[in-house]
Parts: structure tokens; C-alpha cells; sequence
């Protein structure tokens, strides 16, 4: 099966820990994603102001690449790509006097009506390769790996694009327990991690962060897994500075589902690229021997 | 503190603006709390979101730009999927946002991040900062 696949910015450069091992493991279950041509940045978060239609343009011109391709479904790894994407989607969709303003605009593009369906890589595991598929193919079952899934804000917010409802969230968790880990369902699992304020007021960024990671720990997790790179950046790279200002916080690797995915299906550190990752995730891969099995 | 209102104090301009930019209808608050109580960013806030939601209703423009509470929101959305009376406040915030970028004030100064910062970070962060905080 092949599948037009929208990497996003962050994943062809900073996050290629999220794309590598993503790309690599659908491949191992049966499924080539195709990377869109000429995409462009989706603008990683969705306009809010009503009049402004000037930045939904570069969403819709992704989605137009697709239906190009004579596709009709997207597939996104990245959270903040999902929901800008989505959200621009969905407006196109329903909202007949936005959509004709941006058809009209957008002179050198064929119309677009919101054909596409905007699908997370996650919702994709579940619905298209089904758990089964992907408990067959195990080869390294993450046996006594005790995780935390975070969903941070975009994959359940708002209402109309989450992949599924918030309150009933279950999507992490099967995938998890099909690879053979231990979840920690953990109360701050949909709580914000400052997103963008990490550049903009740091201070308030390291906080949320340390609320954040204080939550996973006294869980017992062994680590958190993510779906967004600036989660991951944020909770990762910048735990340094949550711990340095809290010191009852221990360190706690993160991961993306991804590499978790491909880990489990056997294709090594080579893909998983945990170098990549902050704060020893080579090392309690290595402890609970992960590694060395392949 | 207490805050005068009266036909002097009520900008009609800036409702009407606020109106306009976020599309949503903020005059429906009860002023329940539920938004603030919710908000992951409320203690670095000096004006809660409940209380920013009435003082826009009555106009009083100076309280709502001058505040840092709509520079603190993270986007995060939480308010917004809560408020039993359905206003999607991070659109209200966007709104106010709005009012100071559009006169072409930064609140971050893209010139002003280092060199080690740029490299440093996923590049969704810039994006969606500048997206959110400049002009
Ligand atoms: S949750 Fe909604 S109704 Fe309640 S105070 Fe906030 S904006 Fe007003
Ligand atoms: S969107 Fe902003 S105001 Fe609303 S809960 Fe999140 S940080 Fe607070």
C-alpha cells in the first residue's frame, strides 16, 4: 500500500529521530509513505483570526499537492502539522464564502473543496494496519518498559480535529501495550507544555515542563513518548533546565512513537536514531536491553 | 481592585474590534471560571482569563492590551474545549493579540534571538512563536 506522507519542517531537519524510524517501520509493516511533492511549511499553528485567510494558504496548498498525486488521504507524523492541517481542511470544508475567497486568491491552483482527509499517523496504525498486524510482526517486545504517553494539546484539541474523544483516549495506550510495554496513563498526559512560550517566556515554558515531568514521575514511568517534536524538544531537550530548578525531578528520557514502533519491530538503533533524543534514552534502551537483541 | 465603569471608560471601538478578529461571541461569559481554573499558564498571568473575558465585554480596552495574560497564553486550547457557554477563547486571545501586532509592535523581536537559540530549537517553535508574537 502507498500513502502520500506530509513530514513537515521539523521532522526533514531537527526531529529526523521522528521521521527515520517512521518511514522505516510502516515500510516493515506493508506501507510505503510518499512524501508529498513540493510541500511546503503548513505554518504550524492554525490562523484564529476570522479574517485572516492570508495564512491558511499555505495549508491548503499542501492539500492541493495531494489531490494532485490522485490521492485523497494525507498522513502526518508530526502533532502541530496534524492540527494546522487538519483545521485547514476542515474549514475548507465548511465554510463555502472562505473557500471560494481563497480558491479565487489562489489564481494559479486548481479549486480545492476540502476533499482530502487529514489522518495523524497514529489514528493510522489503529484504523488502516490494525493492532494485530502490528502484534504479529514484534520482534522485540518492549517487555518491563514502564511509559508514560503524552498527548500534549494538538492531537485531542479542539474538539473537531482530535483523533479521538479526550475523555475516552485510548489510541496511545493500545499501541503501547501492543508493543509490549507497561503504559502509565499519568494525569498531566494532555496538559500543555508551553509550546511556543519556551521561546518566548522560558521561565513559564521550564515550569509547565517541570509540572510535566513531576507527573510522569511520581507515575513511576521509565520515560515519556510523544507525537510532536516541540513536546519532545521542550520535555526533552529542556528538561536539563526543569531539573536544574527542581531538584526533587529526576531525569526521564523521551521518545517518539515512532521509534518505539520501530524498535519493537526490530529495526535497531540505526533507525531509531536515539542519539538523537536528550537524557540517556540510548542508555535505558540499553539497560533493558533492547539493543542488543537485534 | 476596583475598576470604574461608566460610558466613559466603554471603548466600542475595541469591542467591535474584538468582535471582528476572533468571530466570537465573548458577551455570553457567565464569568463561571471554569477557563481559569483549567489554565495550565494562570499563575504567570496578572489578569485571569475569566476576568479578561468581562473586561473586554465592557470595554475597557486599556486593562485588556496592557495585560501580559494573552502574551502568557500558550494556545493550549483547554479553555476553550471547557467553557460551558462554547466560546473558544483562544480565538478572544488571538483577538487582542491581534490589536497590538497589527500596528506592527513585536512582542518577540525575531533580531533580538541569538544565533545558538535559532539552532537550538525545532523549527515548529520559531515558526509558531513568530506566527503568535510578531507582527
Ligand atoms: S469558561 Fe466560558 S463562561 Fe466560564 S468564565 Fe470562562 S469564558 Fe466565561
Ligand atoms: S488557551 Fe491560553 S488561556 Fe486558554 S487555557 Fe490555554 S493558556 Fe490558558
Amino acid at each position: 500500500m502507498k500513502i502520500s506522507y506530509y513530514p513537515g519542517c521539523t521532522l526533514k531537519t531537527k526531529a529526523k529521530n521522528m521521521d527515520h524510524p517512521g518511514i522505516a517501520a510502516l515500510k516493515a509493516l506493508g506501507v510505503e509513505l510518499v512524501e508529498l511533492p513540493r510541500w511546503n511549511c503548513c505554518g504550524a499553528v492554525f490562523s484564529l483570526a476570522d479574517d485572516d485567510l492570508l495564512h491558511l494558504l499555505a495549508p491548503v496548498r499542501d492539500l492541493i499537492r495531494v489531490v494532485e498525486q490522485g490521492d485523497n488521504k494525507l498522513v502526518v507524523a508530526c502533532s502541530m502539522c496534524y492540527n494546522t492541517l487538519a483545521r485547514a481542511n476542515l474549514l475548507m470544508q465548511e465554510n463555502s464564502e472562505k473557500r471560494h475567497t481563497i480558491n479565487t486568491f489562489m489564481e494559479e491552483e486548481r479549486d480545492y473543496n476540502g476533499e482530502v482527509e487529514v489522518v495523524h499517523l497514529l489514528s493510522f496504525l489503529r484504523d488502516e494496519i490494525g493492532w494485530e498486524k502490528i502484534r504479529e510482526s514484534i520482534k522485540v517486545p518492549l517487555k518491563g518498559l514502564k511509559i508514560a504517553p503524552y498527548y500534549g494539546c494538538t492531537l485531542l484539541r479542539p474538539q473537531s480535529v482530535a483523533i479521538e474523544p479526550p475523555e475516552k483516549r485510548t489510541l496511545f495506550k493500545d499501541l503501547l501495550e501492543t508493543l509490549g510495554a507497561t503504559v502509565v496513563d499519568f494525569p498531566a498526559s494532555n496538559d500543555c507544555c508551553s509550546s511556543y512560550q519556551i521561546l518566548s517566556n522560558p521561565d513559564v515554558g521550564i515550569e509547565a515542563v517541570s509540572k510535566i515531568l513531576e507527573s510522569a514521575e511520581s507515575w513511576g514511568a521509565d520515560a515519556i513518548v510523544t507525537s510532536c517534536p516541540l513536546c519532545e524538544y521542550n520535555l526533552g531537550k529542556r528538561q536539563e533546565d526543569a531539573l536544574k530548578k527542581h531538584d526533587t525531578l529526576k531525569e526521564l528520557p523521551t521518545f517518539y512513537f515512532t521509534q518505539l514502533l520501530a524498535l519493537a519491530l526490530g529495526l535497531g538503533a540505526e533507525v531509531c536514531k536515539f542519539e538523537l533524543n536528550y537524557n540517556g534514552a540510548t542508555r535505558l534502551m540499553e539497560s533493558k536491553n533492547f539493543l542488543t537483541v537485534v | 481592585m476596583t475598576i470604574e465603569i461608566s460610558d466613559k471608560t466603554y471603548d466600542e471601538e475595541f469591542v467591535k474590534k474584538v468582535e471582528d478578529i476572533s468571530g466570537e461571541n465573548f458577551h455570553k461569559c457567565m464569568q463561571c471560571g471554569t477557563c481559569s481554573g483549567g489554565c495550565p499558564m494562570i499563575e504567570h498571568m496578572d489578569i485571569p482569563p475569566r476576568r479578561i473575558m468581562i473586561l473586554t465585554h465592557f470595554g475597557l480596552k486599556d486593562e485588556v492590551i496592557c495585560s501580559k495574560t494573552a502574551w502568557i497564553c500558550a494556545t493550549c486550547n483547554a479553555c476553550s474545549v471547557r467553557c460551558p457557554r462554547g466560546i473558544e477563547l483562544t480565538k478572544v486571545m488571538e483577538a487582542i493579540r491581534q490589536l497590538t501586532l497589527r500596528k506592527n509592535i513585536n512582542y518577540v523581536e525575531p533580531s533580538a534571538i541569538s544565533e545558538e537559540t535559532i539552532a537550538d530549537l525545532p523549527q515548529i517553535a520559531l515558526v509558531s512563536c513568530f506566527r503568535k508574537h510578531t507582527s
